[in-house]
């Protein structure tokens, strides 16, 4: 609120310089890169009406596919969130040879192009492929099933849990267990009482940015997913599927669904976050 | 409850690239005593304060061992030890009010030795009416000065009612007159509820001001246990001496009982030979004339009135490093002192650290008063 007010020129004149210029470039950067493209989807719509647009998003194969990507996102990104924060505990609190290497595999979802990864995930859980192999007899099917589509967002989102998660371990000080210990806490109630409160923030956020990231990925997830109708068809495949019938305003208004829920989500987080942040610095965070 | 140390050491590092952080140190601190570690960084105090807690262990080898009274806890984890611990920087839980960072302890206690949660709240409320804090309950850490901070992260460790009390640099982050108080204040307490304490500090006035006794360490070692006076004037070594306060060098070679160095003159009965005694500030009397004993001509070269005194600053020609004197406000009117004045300073007392550690001596020269 108090930006808001500053931003109407009712402050006295700032000490740190900049302010008009850096927010302008920002402002024009975001509008170019983020808003141009978005105004575009929007504009897509404007040939659709409400009627048909309520027709576009609720048709059954497409509401099929919105429960897939949902639960597959959701499951991908509690799995992360686990098998996240024990990658960030591991990687901050223990020293081990190799930690360097662990630190920066970290990324590598990142960098790896999607496709690769998708491709990669395919042939190794495809029923010929070694881990395929090694399940198939077990009765468990990965590949061409949700559980390889949650496989493949797991991957290409553990990432944003692991290094949301890490600097805020690294800042956490040693201290603070310490003085649970001297108070006669068990190394559970430790954890749980003192430790993950502090983390909560930051993993709440990592596992949402995880879930969002979920909701979009394509390129990993096509190759494993064997995209059987109201099966295993993910919503960005759905659209995929109406831009190449050239039916741009029927992909547009599905993207829309997927990008209202993305940006509430996001938003509902970082509105709960302020609160909780605020209280850890005094109410003026 | 008294606590006992015996042959407890602490090495770190892996072996081949391994530092000695305490040599193999015995203490024994008296049930209700509060003791002060001084020394400065790197001296082994903070070490020696977390393996009495049981925050690091000592070395296996020697086989040290830790007695709370008669209970040996060498092997007990800290969180069973029934100690309080104080950190520097507080070390409360942000997430947490003051009344919940209070109560922490009581409500991890296992369910059967666990009070009710009504009982609970009565002995936090009346831990942060001892802290006086008790208006600021539902407020968060962050919320509250540094002072305050300390205050909960006190009642905090005081909720289990432990046995001992340690306390890591507890004032080192706060700033001069509310380290003053709380001192005071940490001195009160410990005096109406009989803890044992033991705490640590790189600050001599903190340490003297607070401790029953004091135990001075550097590199590892224990120096000297001793009450703050004695300390004060019987210090039992060279370091001791240098760490407890200003110290004033003069050196040089003994010859039929006079020291000369330069200009200067001092009669002393030493042996032959070269010399260095030290003085502390209080110990210099300036006189605008040499009497048979001291001839110590010195120039004033600065002059600050701090408090009760006057500190003075000299140099001579025969002094490698300017001494420090402290004149009482008097002394200094009568003296009519001035930057770039002449007088001559007469030691009232002096001390000498052969390196033979024990024959230390402290002579007063009763002649010149």
């Amino acid at each position: 609120m108090s930006t808001l007010a500053s931003l109407a020129g009712s402050a006295p004149k700032r000490v740190l310089p900049g302010f008009g210029l850096s927010l302008g470039i920002s402002l024009t950067f975001v509008s170019l890169v983020l808003l141009l493209p978005l105004t575009g989807l929007f504009g897509q719509l404007a040939g659709v009406s409400l009627a048909e647009y309520w027709a576009i998003v609720t048709d059954g194969r497409v509401v099929a596919s919105y429960l897939v990507t949902i639960g597959a996102a959701a499951v991908a990104a509690l799995a992360n969130a686990v098998f996240g924060l024990l990658l960030a505990w591991v990687l901050v609190r223990y020293d081990f040879p190799g930690k360097r290497l662990l630190d920066a595999l970290m990324d590598l979802p990142f960098a790896l192009p999607t496709a690769v990864a998708g491709i990669t995930l395919a042939t190794l859980y495809s029923s010929n492929g070694w881990m395929g192999g090694l399940l198939a007899p077990l009765g468990l099917e990965v590949a061409y099933t949700w559980v390889g589509i949650a496989l493949a967002m797991a991957f290409t989102s553990i990432p944003f849990v692991v290094r949301t998660v890490q600097p805020v371990l690294e800042d956490m000080p040693h201290e603070v267990d310490e003085a649970a210990m001297t108070l006669g806490a068990r190394d559970g109630v430790a954890f749980r009482r003192v430790i993950l409160p502090h983390l909560w923030p930051a993993l709440v956020t990592g596992t949402g940015l995880a879930f969002v990231r979920s909701l979009g990925e394509f390129g990993a997830i096509i190759f494993i997913a064997g995209n059987t109708p109201y099966e295993t068809e993910i919503t960005a495949l759905m659209i995929f599927v109406r831009l190449q019938e050239y039916d741009y305003a029927g992909a547009s208004a599905i993207a829309s669904v997927v990008l209202a829920v993305s940006l509430l989500l996001l938003l509902a987080i970082n509105v709960w976050q302020g609160r909780f942040v605020r209280r850890l610095h005094g109410g003026n965070g | 409850m008294s606590i006992r140390l015996h042959n407890v050491a602490k090495t770190f590092g892996k072996p081949g690239r391994q530092t000695r952080a305490l040599e193999p140190v015995n203490l024994d601190i008296h049930d209700g005593e509060l003791v002060g570690l001084l020394g400065p960084s790197g001296s082994g105090k903070t070490t020696l304060l977390r393996i009495i807690a049981g925050l690091e262990s000592a070395d296996r080898e020697p086989a040290g061992r830790i007695l709370f009274g008669d209970r040996d806890v060498t092997q007990v984890h800290v969180r069973d030890r029934r100690i309080g611990f104080v950190f520097q920087h507080y070390a409360l839980f942000r997430h947490m009010t003051v009344f919940d960072n209070v109560a922490f302890g009581l409500t991890v206690l296992p369910r059967k030795s666990r009070p009710s949660s009504g009982e609970i709240r009565a002995r936090v409320l009346r831990l942060l009416e001892m802290v006086q804090l008790e208006a600021f309950a539902s407020r968060y850490p962050a919320q509250l000065s540094g002072g305050q901070q300390q205050r909960v992260s006190l009642a905090r460790a005081l909720a289990l009612r432990p046995d001992v009390l340690l306390l890591d640099e507890p004032f080192g982050a706060l700033d001069a007159k509310v380290r003053q108080e709380l001192r005071r204040w940490l001195r009160h307490l410990h005096d109406e509820l009989n803890f044992t304490s033991v705490f640590v500090t790189h600050d001599q006035e903190e340490a003297l001001e607070l401790s029953d006794r004091v135990v001075v360490m550097s590199n590892g070692r224990i120096e000297q246990i001793d009450a703050p006076d004695t300390l004060y004037r019987a210090p039992a070594n060279r370091f001791v001496f240098e760490f407890l306060g200003d110290v004033n060098h003069l050196e040089g070679e003994v010859r039929n009982g006079v020291l000369t160095c330069g200009d200067a003159r001092l009669a002393v009965e030493l042996p032959d030979g070269p010399e260095e005694l030290l003085l502390r500030p209080h110990e210099v009397r300036l006189t605008e004339a040499p009497n048979a004993e001291a001839h110590l001509p010195v120039t004033v070269t600065a002059i600050s009135p701090v408090g009760a005194e006057v500190r003075v600053e000299l140099e001579a020609d025969w002094l490698a490093k300017p001494w420090l004197a402290t004149v009482r406000h008097a002394d200094f009117e009568r003296l009519e002192l001035a930057r770039g004045q002449r007088l001559f300073a007469v030691p009232r007392r002096w001390h000498r650290f052969p390196e033979n550690r024990d024959a230390a001596t402290h002579r007063t020269s009763e002649a010149i008063s």
